[in-house]
């Protein structure tokens, strides 16, 4: 419908790039952070996506999706999760012994509970 | 009558002893100063140039030597403090070698150990020519040659920052808090001596928490043109040109960066001296969950010890610069003068 | 490269590979894929070095591509996993011979877990227990089938019959290694050499003549990943990954790879044909391809199977210019005929071929 009307008009109203973070969903953080709770050790320094061997390829980064988990951006975190093969080269890396790869499962986890209502 | 001199013990001769020795002996008290290497100093007898003026580090060599000249101080070297007792309200410490030295007090100054890089395996060092320690570079330095293995001239130099800290994986958590600095200084210093060459400094975090520390970064991006990328470097390789190929997540574009280097230069962290964390066992003084002695307050009693007569130093107790070294062993030797006094 | 600052980490992580008695679990890929390989470790094991290997026909897959494809719980693999460990208990053996990778990744990851949370080892033991009324006892120990062709390298080159030389120009061969992501990079300790310089085919190669080639994505995944095969769509992920590991081992002019698990094994085959195909390019000396084999086919080789009984006829890239090279005669009209002389179905599309 609003795409249509934009037509119509030949523009559209644009969308808010902001993170509202008193609006965004962090159920799945919750969820995360009681089963992984190393999840809440990550500072952020692209190791894990360094080494990683899907990144090099698809759009795909775990310490950004670390920070969506963190944000509730859940939107983002979708396209993100489903691109891990679980490999666990990160797992070498990780200077904060977070468990990259468990925190990439109960994320997917999370994700699916969400979509059933269960979270 | 007239009261027996006092008599302290320094354990440890680099620049917290030294300065300790110095003061203590300008007191009247006499010092032993008990050195394990060859020659007092410590680690500043490696080091070149100083952050953050870069001054040589030869004009705080000679001021320290200057001050351990005392005809209050005897100077044993080669010899290392095994362990401290009590016997009344004597100390005695049990020295290498099977000896004993007797005092009223005794400062403990053993300073710290350089990381050793082979723990971090993913970065090759001992194994791929040109990666290299901080220190290994201040050597290179003090010979006016920053070359690579085979002799050639690096043109593309890596700075890899927090190897050994901040990291649980080597069990190290704690933070360096030099070796930020000690980069940007080593940076620019590769710049000067090779103006053609390219430098880059792989950080997670630029803790520049010194004066004048922000404006020597500052400098080195304005007069110097030393890159800084923030991510960890996950690994490294060589390609058959021998050439390294690190692999780092550029952070900020949020994507993988691969880059090839000539040299690679490891800025590895402080840790707690084995000989110190020897002494420290044997003699039941307190150690933090960083391994560093525990002082007996972290406010205004970080020269205590805890046990009566027994006082720290310097690096012993956590990471620091020269000018806090130096600072924190005056204020040692204030904290025994004091304990002296009131015997 | 200074060779004694590998030595010094490989002295670290050296594993404990025990000498005889193995209850040996097979891969379930890897008759399909190549399908002489696991018939010579077991040959080399029994007959070359007179060692026991106990196969039980009841066990069964671990379970791990279900796993890492997520239609397979935790709770679930464990409990297979136990009922092979029932099934080792049962006659009487203490130490896994694992044929796979994955498996061993599993079977690592799962005595890790048990170690470090004894409740999931109690729950599994009742799972078990309920479900099939076994009992086990948990392994002394697991090695891989190649920590166990390591440990047994210089037994192997003394009865060698071929090398990894170059047999015109006296030279030795260049081999690239590749371990395989789940043999050591979740837990270095279960590897031999650990993760960074693993030490498992390098050790067979030197051993048998070879000179290892370390080249910059070494360490690189070969694209298998699970996730990415199993859905038509996301190939181009696996393929990616393979030619990266290709274009980075290039400027070498490798003449094999020696590969650790069954699924690198088959992908770093198979894809050379897709690249070709998608791309136009053959990696290797002349465009020849670079031949993919399993470290049994090896210790095959130059124990002096014949290359046709190995079974390297099942592989994309044919070898026939490395078995030249090697000194191995080796009759390519009899390549795809059953031992009777009835022809066998001929692959389409071998480079090489
Ligand atoms: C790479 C690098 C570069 C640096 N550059 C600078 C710089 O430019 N500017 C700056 O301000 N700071 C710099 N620093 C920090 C500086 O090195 C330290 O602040 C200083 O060395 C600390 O002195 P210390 O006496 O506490 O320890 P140390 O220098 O480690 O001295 C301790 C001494 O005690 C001895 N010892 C240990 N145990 C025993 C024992 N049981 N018995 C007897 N003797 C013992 C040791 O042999 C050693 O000589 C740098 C540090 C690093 C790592
Ligand atoms: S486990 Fe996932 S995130 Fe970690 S390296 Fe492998 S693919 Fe990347
Ligand atoms: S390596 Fe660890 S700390 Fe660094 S970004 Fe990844 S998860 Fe976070
Ligand atoms: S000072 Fe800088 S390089 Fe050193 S440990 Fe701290 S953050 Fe890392």
């Amino acid at each position: 419908m609003s795409e249509q009307k934009a037509n119509r008009f030949g523009f559209a109203i644009n969308r808010s790039r902001a993170i509202n973070y008193d609006t965004s969903d962090r159920k799945v953080r919750e969820y995360v952070t009681m089963r992984e709770p190393s999840f809440r050790l990550c500072f952020a320094c692209g190791g894990c996506t360094a080494t990683c061997t899907a990144g090099q390829h698809a759009s795909f980064n775990l310490r950004r999706m670390n920070t969506y988990i963190r944000r509730g951006e859940i939107d983002s975190l979708r396209e993100e999760v489903a691109r891990c093969m679980l490999c666990g080269k990160c797992l070498l890396v990780c200077p904060r012994g977070v468990n990259t790869r468990n925190v990439v499962a109960t994320t997917a986890e999370a994700l699916r509970k969400l979509d059933r209502n269960e979270l | 009558m007239k009261e027996k001199r006092k008599h302290v013990i320094v354990a440890g001769g680099g620049v917290a002893g030294m300065e300790a020795a110095g003061s203590l002996a300008e007191m009247g008290i006499r010092v032993t100063l008990v050195e394990k290497g060859e020659d007092p100093g410590g680690h500043l007898l490696q080091w070149h140039a100083l952050f953050p003026g870069r001054r040589p580090a030869e004009e705080v060599r000679k001021y320290l030597r200057k001050r351990i000249a005392h005809e209050n101080i005897n100077v044993i070297t080669r010899t290392t403090v095994e362990k401290v007792r009590h016997h009344g309200h004597e100390i005695i410490a049990d020295l290498s070698g099977g000896t004993e030295e007797r005092a009223d007090a005794l400062i403990v100054a053993t300073g710290f150990d350089l990381f050793d890089a082979h723990r971090k395996e993913e970065y090759g060092y001992g194994i791929y020519d040109n990666v290299i320690t901080s220190a290994d570079l201040e050597e290179m330095f003090n010979g006016k040659r920053v070359v690579r293995a085979d002799g050639s001239v690096p043109s593309r130099i890596g700075f890899i920052h927090c190897v050994g800290s901040r990291d649980e994986k080597v069990n190290n958590n704690h933070c360096s808090k030099v070796c930020c600095v000690t980069a940007v200084k080593q940076a620019i210093e590769v710049r000067k001596l090779l103006p053609e060459s390219e430098v880059f400094c792989f950080y997670m975090d630029m803790r520049m928490f010194g004066p004048y520390y922000e404006e020597l970064y500052r400098e080195s991006q304005e007069v110097h043109n030393v890159n800084y990328m923030r991510g960890k470097v996950s690994e490294a390789s060589v390609n058959i040109n021998n050439r390294l190929v690190i692999k780092v997540e550029d952070t900020l574009a949020g994507r993988p960066l691969k880059m090839e280097l000539d040299l690679m230069v490891l800025m590895v962290g402080m840790e707690m001296s084995k000989p110190g964390a020897r002494l420290a066992e044997a003699s039941g003084l307190n150690t933090g969950i960083n391994r560093f002695l525990e002082s007996a307050d972290q406010h205004y009693g970080t020269n205590r010890s805890g046990v009566a007569g027994i006082f720290y130093a310097g690096t012993c107790t956590a990471p620091m610069n020269i000018t806090d070294t130096i600072s924190h062993s005056r204020s040692a030797v204030e904290e025994t003068v004091r304990y002296l006094g009131g015997r | 490269m200074k060779p004694e600052g590998k030595k010094r980490i490989w002295a670290e992580y050296q594993k404990e590979i025990p000498d005889d008695h193995f209850f040996y679990v097979r891969s379930c890929i890897r008759q399909t894929f190549f399908a002489g390989s696991e018939q010579h470790f077991l040959k080399i094991l029994r007959e070359d070095l007179g060692k026991d290997v106990f196969e039980d026909p009841r066990h069964t897959t671990c379970t791990g591509i279900g796993y890492h494809g997520d239609v397979v719980p935790f709770e679930t693999i464990q409990t297979v996993v136990a009922r092979h460990f029932a099934l080792a208990t049962e006659a009487g053996y203490k130490h896994i011979a694992i044929s796979c990778v994955t498996s061993f990744g599993i079977y690592s990851e799962i005595l890790e877990t048990w170690k470090h949370f004894p409740e999931t080892l109690a729950r599994t033991r009742e799972d078990l227990y309920k479900a099939t009324g076994r009992t086990f006892e948990v392994p002394e120990t697991i090695s891989h089938a190649s920590d166990i062709i390591y440990k047994f390298r210089d037994e192997i080159a003394r009865k060698a019959k071929y090398n990894l030389v170059d047999i015109k120009t006296g030279k030795p061969l260049k081999v690239v290694e590749h371990i395989g992501c789940h043999y050591s990079k979740m837990f270095p300790k279960y590897g031999v050499g650990g993760a960074e310089f693993p030490h498992v085919l390098t050790g067979m190669i030197e051993a048998w003549g070879g000179d290892v080639i370390d080249y910059p994505e070494r360490r690189h995944c070969c694209g298998f990943g699970f996730r990415q095969y199993l859905v038509q769509a996301n190939r181009g992920y696996s393929l990616f990954a393979s030619r990266k590991k290709f274009e980075s081992m290039e400027p070498y002019q490798p003449d094999l790879i020696i590969a650790n698990c069954p699924g690198c094994t088959m992908f770093m085959d198979r894809w050379q044909y897709t690249i070709k195909e998608i791309d136009g390019i053959t990696y290797g000396a002349d465009g020849q391809g670079i031949p993919v084999l399993t470290y049994e086919e090896v210790a095959g080789l130059v124990l002096g199977y014949d290359p046709w009984d190995i079974g390297l006829q099942y592989h994309n890239v044919q070898s026939l210019p490395l078995l030249r090279r090697m000194g191995i005669k080796a009759d390519p009209a009899r390549r795809f005929l059953a031992k009777d002389g009835t022809p066998l179905p001929e692959p389409a599309n071998l480079i090489n071929g």
